[in-house]
């Protein structure tokens, strides 16, 4: 040893950044190794058991059926495919969820602060109401109580093809014939030449200050084009119509109790809060700002989609954003009404049938996982997008 | 979901400690804990059952109070856990529970690919459907276009699918979590049958409003050998449990009864039952067990027809023939290997 290399040693000894590298390279071994250890000791443990593990029963085929499937879905299908469906309706409830309790939400909160005496009473106790009940409660009290109270299937409500029973809403079926595709092609044109206008209407206003109504003619626009391309195409549409069969209504589409069910709680319950979210956004907005707002000659209406949601959607967005996380999760809840979601088709059924605890329950956490992390993201963008530009 | 993550975290546990105690002797984790861990059903009348004071009856939980008599002497040294269908192989495999008595049906996937072991049929039991009188059907074979409510979880889903499948019916399936559930979706008019083990359907019925207005249909669409199970890989249980069973099945063949058990013992001169009994020989050694695990398992239980007539005979509330399990001798397939 050389004087040298004993100072080289102890300047690294004595560096701080170099010691907390060594020590976090140390505590990231310790880690891996730990969870190495207990991964090789899980599957060295199982397979002493005899449990089968590994992802292969993902393609056996699954045998069970599923009562609402978007896809194609029958019982000679894989576990796989059961999965993408349950997958699937379970993105769908939550999305159309969050979409609803958005709508309800921010109609209740407003309607809370409303100036009308009955209008914000009513609004309040709603809000104390569902938001004070478990929702599993509610999942019961509309699947067993409100809608089980609908007719049975031989005295069915009927409206023109529409049927109403305890099994669900019965509608026509719209099946697409030869020429649709014109019906298509016009529908997303005139989508594209609605953006278009927006655009074109923002530009001009920023030019010359001129409003133009782009949002009603957009929606005009996208209504006749579509409406003049079934003309042309020859309406090339044919209607499979519900009929009442010995048991039950049988064609046409079918909107299920336990979907609609498993909506409106999740919907009215998230709603409930969210209400909340939106009036404590509000009156984070100084009354200055409306006052502002009215001494510069603008109307209520723009005051309010101007001046103040702007404003409020700060303080809205982040806590709105863990209300969507728990409808999303709270859509597993579907599960004990027999809303086939994935925890009910992945964790309940395709569990048991093949005992592979631990893959079924890793896919559905990843898939949880993934939904949050994305409505997240979202959202977190959304958010930078709101927050307040200082100039 | 919450309990089946938990047993997810006890999986891995258990995996995690114990390395080379795979197999460990759980015979001797009981005898040191000084009980039995019994996972048995959340409620079915007859099977397993508790009470407003918490009692557990059934002939499911007869299974294991009489594994608890072999071992312990004492009928009582059992503790239960409820279980929904598919938590049931998750907590035996994790070792939370020491024997899976839960009405559970004996198929070839379970017993290969759950490392779990059947060990005999305590009640052999096949799948039917229960439909409202109203409806004015007789047979299975008419239920083209039916919804169907079931349980989560089950043989029961599988069965069905197969059933409609294999006749070419169509059918709406309505699946629910829990038994009690889906038999209140079957009440509130959402299904136009409910189909689980004719046993359950039994049972179930017992539970309805007005139990007439509901028949139960005479096809039996599955084979459903129902019984208690154990871990994979410790055959010193396996038997025990096995051999329980088979015990209470012999003393019902050679007619000992709990109340004349302690009397044969006495004067008996056949050396059959002297052997059972544990009078003559030690055949208790073989399990580990006592000498007269058998005597006591036969005193403190019964035998098989004595635990069937409690439980689910025609004079209990659930109400079922005997039928096939009955004794060979009597007509049915009940039937024991000797002891000897």
């Amino acid at each position: 040893m050389t004087d040298k290399s004993n100072s080289y040693n102890k300047s690294l000894l004595n560096d701080a950044g170099t010691r907390s590298l060594v020590f976090q390279i140390v505590l990231l071994a310790i880690v891996v190794f730990v969870g190495y250890y207990l991964f090789s000791n899980l599957q060295a443990n199982l397979a002493n058991r005899g449990i089968s593990t590994g992802f292969s029963f993902l393609n056996e085929p699954a045998g069970f059926p599923v009562l609402i499937h978007l896809i194609e879905y029958t019982e000679s299908n894989s576990y796989g495919r059961a999965f993408l469906v349950a997958l699937i309706n379970t993105f769908v409830i939550s999305f159309l969820g969050i979409a609803l309790a958005t709508v309800i939400g921010v109609i209740m909160g407003l309607a809370r602060l409303s100036n009308n005496w009955l209008v914000a009473r009513l609004a309040t106790v709603y809000i104390e109401t569902l938001r004070n009940l478990p929702l599993l409660l509610q999942m019961f009290f509309w699947y067993f109580a409100v809608l089980a109270a609908l007719p049975a299937p031989k005295n069915s409500f009927i409206f023109a093809d529409f049927f109403l029973n305890k099994r669900g809403i019965y509608s026509p079926n719209p099946i697409a014939q030869d020429g649709f595709g014109i019906v298509v092609t016009g529908f997303f044109l005139s989508i594209a030449a609605a953006i278009a206008l927006i655009v074109w209407a923002k530009k001009r206003q920023t030019r010359t200050g001129m409003t133009f109504p782009a949002y009603w003619a957009s929606l005009g626009l996208i209504i006749v084009v579509t409406f003049l391309a079934l003309a042309v195409s020859g309406f090339p549409i044919e209607f499979d119509l519900p009929q009442k069969s010995r048991f039950n209504v049988t064609g046409g589409m079918v909107l299920p109790p336990e979907f609609v069910a498993v909506l409106v709680a999740l919907s009215t319950y998230t709603g409930a809060f969210i209400a909340e979210i939106v009036r404590a956004g509000i009156l984070s907005v100084n009354w200055g700002q409306t006052e502002a707002a009215r001494s510069l000659g603008l109307k209520d209406s723009l005051t309010q989609r101007l001046i103040v949601l702007p404003q409020a959607l700060r303080v809205i967005i982040p806590p709105l954003t863990s209300q969507y996380l728990n409808l999303a999760k709270n859509s597993s809840l579907g599960a004990a009404i027999a809303y086939p979601e994935l925890v009910a088709v992945v964790m309940g059924t395709t569990l048991n049938q093949t005992g592979q605890a631990i893959e079924t329950i890793g896919l559905c956490m990843l898939v949880y996982g993934t939904l949050s992390l994305s409505i997240s993201m979202f959202m977190n963008w959304y958010n930078k997008k709101m927050s307040l530009m200082e100039r | 979901m919450k309990s089946n993550v938990g047993k997810l975290l006890s999986t891995a546990a258990v995996a995690a400690t114990l390395s080379t105690a795979a197999s460990a002797a759980t015979l001797d984790d009981v005898k040191a804990k000084g009980f039995i861990q019994c996972g048995v059903s959340q409620g079915v009348p007859g099977f397993s059952n508790a009470d407003a004071s918490g009692n557990w009856t059934g002939i499911d939980v007869d299974a294991c109070r009489a594994v608890a008599a072999a071992v312990f002497n004492d009928a009582q040294a059992v503790k239960f856990t409820p279980l929904s269908a598919k938590e049931r192989f998750t907590a035996l495999q994790s070792g939370e529970i020491d024997i899976l008595s839960r009405n559970t049906t004996w198929t070839y996937t379970r017993d290969n690919s759950l490392g779990i072991d059947f060990t005999a049929v305590n009640f052999y039991d096949g799948q039917g459907f229960m439909a409202r009188k109203d409806l004015g059907i007789t047979s299975a074979l008419e239920l083209d276009g039916a919804t169907v409510c079931t349980e989560q979880g089950t043989t029961t889903e599988l069965n069905m699918a197969d059933f409609f499948r294999k006749h070419n019916l169509s059918y709406v399936p309505v699946v629910v979590q829990k038994a009690d559930e889906a038999v209140a979706a079957y009440a509130s008019g959402r299904c136009d049958v409910f189909t689980t083990d004719k046993s359950g359907l039994a049972a179930q019925r017992s539970k309805l409003a007005d139990p007439n207005d509901h028949i139960i249909l005479d096809e039996t669409i599955s084979k459903e050998p129902l019984g208690p199970a154990v871990r994979h890989g410790d055959n010193q249980w396996k038997d025990i449990v096995t051999w329980a069973m088979f015990v209470q099945v012999n003393a019902e063949e050679m007619g000992i009864t709990s109340k004349n058990v302690a009397t044969i013992k006495k004067e008996t001169t056949d050396p059959g039952i002297l052997r059972l009994l544990g009078a003559e020989g030690d055949m208790g050694s073989q399990l580990g067990l006592s000498s007269d695990w058998a005597y006591n398992i036969i005193s403190k239980v019964g035998n098989y027809g004595e635990v069937f007539e409690a439980n689910v005979g025609p004079s209990t509330p659930v109400g079922l023939p005997r039928g096939i399990n009955n004794l060979w001798t009597e007509g049915g397939i009940m039937y024991a290997p000797p002891v000897r």
